[in-house]
């Protein structure tokens, strides 16, 4: 019988080496897969690439890897936030290194591995800085730049639901990253809410097919959820009202 | 108007200019208060680059969802009619041109539509340019919002950037707390003035030639 589903956390990921290429899904703290990383610091690898979103906020998570000292090098779009206390001090100290991407690119660098596509030519980054050295080829009117894929040794990500073949769901803006890390590592693992008998989730919509998953760690309800249902309560990720208007103007 | 528009009067100002069943997408920061003042009976659809059509306002403190935020990370709700989806597929529809509309705030905008606004090219500075070029060379139209003149004094609109480029030629207009300026291929053309100055008085405090 197939079944992905593990019952222990550090199994799933006990198999990630020392310096690897780790793909970590979530936006900001949508769809972080916390108690993923936290199974990662207790098993100990370090020399890390992070591929991710951002580099982490407050002192759980991701900014939890860094600070345990495992990253050598972020790949992301957005580290300085708010509360990216960690990434800052770290980059600044020099004890990290940063490949800046814009998000867009990101995701499709992320997209090309995983789909096996080569390269691609974007236009985004087409006279800044971040497309300095890269070739650059006119193609119609327009210019583009080269990109990469981005593959990765690992991707851990955060979905809703799962059953035993690995189909997943998500919720709302927590899914981001994780349909297309999944498709980008050699060994993708999920931790979900619940996992779910073969054939509740209905077909029409699944989101991520459990051909891209190795791995399915159940943890347990969000907070914010009672038997599916929104309940809210609870403010877990310290995310504020009201709307802030001070960061670009 | 005589005085000089307020934060939310100059988003207001912008909502206005918002054609029913555009899909938009307002950057982090000021733009965001555009989708406070669409005029009633308006069909907008919002984009957040996060993975999600038809984004709502700011929910109460009760009905906060950590799983339903945008892209400056702060909690939003869901229209009816909303949809998700992941992020290759979000700047998808930016970088395929599906995308009608963004507004965007900035350090700098030149007279050629250079747009400046993700970095200050300090040294030090921990950079992040997160979509804000995706955005710039994929939104159909680029408006950007922002004060004229920057704390330092210095104009905002420039004959040449001086800080990185997001992406060059991509900027349409640009709304300020004095005027709202139109990027031609002459340079910015100055379409309404707010408060008492003349065109002739904004050429002297910008340094810039300004066409009618």
């Amino acid at each position: 019988m197939i079944s992905k589903i593990r019952t222990n956390i550090r199994d799933a990921v006990a198999h990630i080496p020392d310096g690897a290429t780790v793909m970590i899904g979530g936006f900001g703290r949508a769809g972080q897969p916390i108690e993923l990383i936290d199974a990662l610091i207790e098993h100990g690898v370090r020399d890390l690439t992070i591929v991710s979103n951002n580099a982490g906020s407050g002192d759980t998570g991701i900014a939890a890897l860094l600070a345990a000292g495992r990253v050598r090098k972020v790949v992301c779009s957005f580290p300085r936030q708010s509360d990216s206390w960690v990434f800052d001090r770290l980059y600044r100290a020099g004890e990290v290194e940063l490949e800046l991407v814009p998000q867009g690119n990101l995701a499709e660098r992320i997209r090309a591995a995983g789909a096996g596509i080569g390269a691609f030519f974007s236009p985004t980054g087409v006279g800044t800085e971040l497309a300095a050295g890269k070739e650059h080829r006119a193609i119609g009117e327009r210019e583009y730049v080269l990109e990469y894929p981005i593959h990765a040794d690992a991707a851990l990500i955060s979905a809703l639901h799962a059953d035993r073949y690995g189909n997943l769901v998500y919720r709302k803006t927590g899914r981001n990253f994780g349909p297309i890390m999944a498709t980008a590592a050699t060994i993708t693992i999920a931790q979900v809410d619940t996992c779910v008998e073969l054939g509740a989730l209905d077909p029409e919509s699944i989101v991520t097919a459990g051909i891209f998953v190795d791995h399915v760690v159940a943890v347990g309800e969000r907070s914010w959820l009672a038997d599916g249902r929104f309940v809210g309560g609870t403010d877990p990720t310290g995310i504020t009202l009201p709307l802030s208007t001070k960061e670009i103007c | 108007m005589r005085r000089l528009p307020t934060r939310e009067e100059l988003a207001a100002r912008i909502a206005e200019d918002i054609p029913e069943g555009a899909v938009v997408n307002l950057g982090i920061g000021a733009p965001t208060l555009v989708a406070n003042f669409i005029p009633e009976g308006r069909e907008i659809i919002f984009h957040t680059e996060n993975g999600m059509l038809g984004m709502g306002p700011a929910p109460s403190a009760r009905r906060l969802d950590p799983d339903l935020i945008n892209a400056g990370k702060q909690p939003v709700t869901e229209r009816a009619g909303a949809a998700y989806f992941h992020h290759a597929d979000s700047f998808a529809m930016m970088r395929g041109g599906h995308l009608d509309l963004c507004v965007l705030g900035a350090f700098q905008v030149s007279e050629n539509g250079d747009l400046a606004n993700w970095s200050t090219g300090q040294p030090g500075a921990v950079p992040a340019v997160g979509g804000a070029m995706d955005l710039a060379v994929g939104a159909k139209e680029v408006y950007v919002m922002t004060d004229l003149f920057a704390r330092s004094g210095e104009p905002k609109l420039v004959n040449t950037c001086s800080y990185p480029l997001t992406a060059p030629r991509c900027v349409k207009r640009i709304y300020t707390d004095h005027a709202i300026f139109d990027v031609t291929r002459h340079g910015f053309r100055v379409r309404e003035i707010f408060g008492g100055l003349s065109p002739h008085d904004l050429e002297a405090r910008t340094g810039l030639k300004l066409h009618d």
